[in-house]
């Protein structure tokens, strides 16, 4: 099935744009300047070089003089909501790495494709989340913070800061670099209850830094919203007993398919009136205009991938929907307030 | 209910089509016997009866009355067929097990005959599911033949009595010992594990008691492995009626009411584990 030419692939920053307008407004816009014919790159394609050999993973890369990072949760709405995001990271990825930056945190997972790996980008505004974030990266001119992370470690110590007063995080080099996790307890005397967690991580040195680049949005033939989280994960949690590859199928007039056929038994269920969101790209053209909009663009994937992002997900979206390139990849977008998740699921052959 | 099951033009009969507003009432009833992947259904205009067997020593039966259904039309005097029944469940609760107040799935299913698949088409809240699951060779079962002029002795007790009994069965033990009896101790429930033996008497004025019916002292084992099954059925019942005949085999009828008030059963027929002739 040929792609459908764009003109530019839509680049990613757009997406957050995705929040304000309801499901069937206007197009979405992008902000001029943003994509480049031919600079995106299809995300999570690029292998990844390994570091160098011998010694540590990151050898060499110890915390620059300059780096630092510091933060402070106060709210305990706050604190839960970033608990939440934590947890349904954990859930999708063993280890990732996380981004830095002074407005933003970036959770990446680029597995290798080549591996069948899948691919994750988590954005989230600091400022929605964080009373104080003090960072300093490297050097003036790359103010940014690339670590790697085991992000259950993450959770677990949140785990302990559910009633906490407040919640303090800060980039340490004792032994070893450390994000430390300090909880302060409420405490009936005057002294106060402090649990703290060192959680290791490695420094991720800058030369590798273009492997954890924003990903772009794929050359979509579909892009639909998705039905209820929760319908969805009761049918692929039950498909799942069943198989251990689904199809997702979905076209241009708001129809999705779940697919699963074995010796046994075939199943599918039928989506309807769900609504595809419009893709408007710099020059005004429609991405997908020429797809005749009965014809289903399809995908069979790991079931079991699926249904950890359908299980593992506590951001509670106010909005998701997924892109379908046929039989190559499923990108799926979950967008919060103040959280953006997407999760790239590659096709099996 | 928009679910058209036959092709519009279609002139083929289904052998079986029935529907059903809510599929729970069906998935909960087949789920108490459900302690074997399969299943052989039987269809006649009465309703529906699907038995599971395990090592030709407990057979388990769940009857769906016709009434249950909205619509349930058989062409032939019986329709048999072997199922999968853990796929069966699979898509029978496809959108859940617990519906919310007020959301039900709706349920048509149809059988074109030997050799084709049962098709189930469900809906819940305009979103359909279509099921296609094979159907296999039916296979010969046990007859207990467990009529009524053969019993010997018969106890209806509210589940609720039984049912702690159940939950506090010594598991370390092999078998479950049922004494009844028209004399002390009527209705006693024996078990002999690590621990020690253990047993549990029902007088037989005692409130749970609804029904007694005892001829001859009668003390028979059963295997704990089979009859531990049946606590997904027990759970669900409001009464069970226990039945047994000369031989000791065991007729368990449990009597489930749904939640719409409806009566459906389900019946565990065991052999006796050994003869015993002794009194205990």
């Amino acid at each position: 099935m040929p792609v459908p030419e764009l003109c530019s692939p839509p680049c990613l920053t757009r997406l957050l744009l995705l929040r304000s307008p309801p499901p069937h407004a206007g197009p979405i816009s992008a902000p001029s300047g943003t994509a480049r014919p031919g600079s995106a790159r299809p995300f999570p394609h690029r292998l990844r070089p390994r570091p160098c050999a011998g010694g540590g993973r990151w050898c060499g890369a110890g915390l620059g003089a300059a780096m630092r990072f510091r933060a402070k949760i106060v709210d305990v709405a706050c604190l839960n909501h970033f608990s939440r995001v934590i947890n349904t990271i954990a859930k999708l990825a063993r280890t990732c790495t996380l981004r830095l930056t002074v407005s933003k945190l970036y959770f990446i997972l680029s597995d290798k494709v080549a591996n069948g790996g899948v691919g994750m980008w988590c954005e989230l505004n600091q400022g929605n989340f964080f009373d104080e974030f003090q960072m300093e990266g490297v050097a003036a001119e790359h103010n940014e913070i690339y670590l790697e992370l085991m992000p259950e470690n993450l959770s677990r110590a949140l785990k302990t800061a559910q009633n906490a007063k407040a919640v303090k995080m800060k980039l340490t080099n004792k032994h070893c670099p450390c994000l430390r996790v300090a909880v302060e307890l409420p405490s009936l005397s005057s002294s106060s209850r402090i649990v703290t967690h060192d959680i290791p991580v490695a420094v991720i040195p800058r030369r590798l830094w273009s492997d954890f680049r924003e990903p772009s949005v794929p050359d979509f033939d579909v892009s639909i919203y998705l039905p209820a989280l929760k319908t969805m994960k009761s049918v692929v949690e039950r498909m799942r007993n069943l198989s251990n590859s689904i199809m997702i199928e979905a076209n241009l007039s708001g129809e999705m398919n779940l697919k699963i056929e074995t010796d046994l038994v075939c199943v599918t269920t039928h989506f309807k009136d769900l609504g595809n969101p419009s893709w408007a790209l710099e020059d005004g053209c429609q991405s997908s205009q020429d797809r005749d909009p009965e014809s289903m663009a399809e995908a069979r994937i790991d079931i079991r991938k699926l249904q950890q992002l359908l299980a593992g997900q506590q951001v509670n979206p106010t909005k998701a929907l997924c892109n379908i390139v046929s039989k190559r990849i499923v990108h799926f977008i979950l967008l919060h307030e103040d959280v953006s998740l997407q999760y790239f699921i590659p096709a099996l052959t | 209910m928009p679910l058209t099951a036959q092709p519009a033009g279609s002139a083929e009969p289904y052998v079986l089509s029935a529907s059903l507003d809510n599929a729970r009432h069906l998935s909960s009833l087949l789920r108490a016997v459900h302690f074997q992947d399969h299943a052989t259904c039987f269809a006649t205009d009465n309703g529906l009866r699907v038995t599971v067997e395990d090592a030709k020593c407990i057979q388990a039966n769940a009857f769906i009355q016709a009434e249950i259904f909205q619509e349930f039309a058989v062409q032939e005097q019986t329709v048999t067929f072997r199922i999968n029944l853990s796929v069966l469940l699979d898509c029978l609760t496809i959108f859940g097990t617990s519906s919310l107040p007020g959301t039900s799935t709706a349920l048509k299913m149809c059988y074109r005959g030997y050799g084709y698949p049962l098709m189930l088409f469900l809906e819940e809240g305009g979103v359909v599911t279509v099921c296609k699951i094979n159907t296999e060779e039916p296979e010969d079962l046990l007859d207990f033949d467990f009529c009524n002029t053969k019993v010997v002795n018969k106890i209806i007790l509210q589940s609720e009595g039984l049912r702690e009994a159940f939950v506090e069965l010594d598991l370390t033990s092999e078998v479950v010992q049922i004494t009844m009896s028209p004399d002390k101790p009527y209705l006693r429930l024996s078990t002999f594990g690590n621990a020690g033996s253990a047993h549990l008497d029902y007088s037989k004025d005692s409130d749970l008691m609804e029904v007694f019916h005892c001829n001859q002292t009668q003390t028979n084992r059963y295997k704990i492995s089979l009859l531990k099954p049946s606590a997904k059925a027990l759970s669900l019942s409001c009464k069970v009626s226990i039945r047994t005949d000369a031989q000791g085999f065991l007729s368990l009828q449990y009597m489930i009411r749904n939640e719409d008030g409806q009566i459906c059963f389900v019946e565990y027929y065991c052999c006796p584990d050994e003869n015993i002739t002794e009194e205990m």
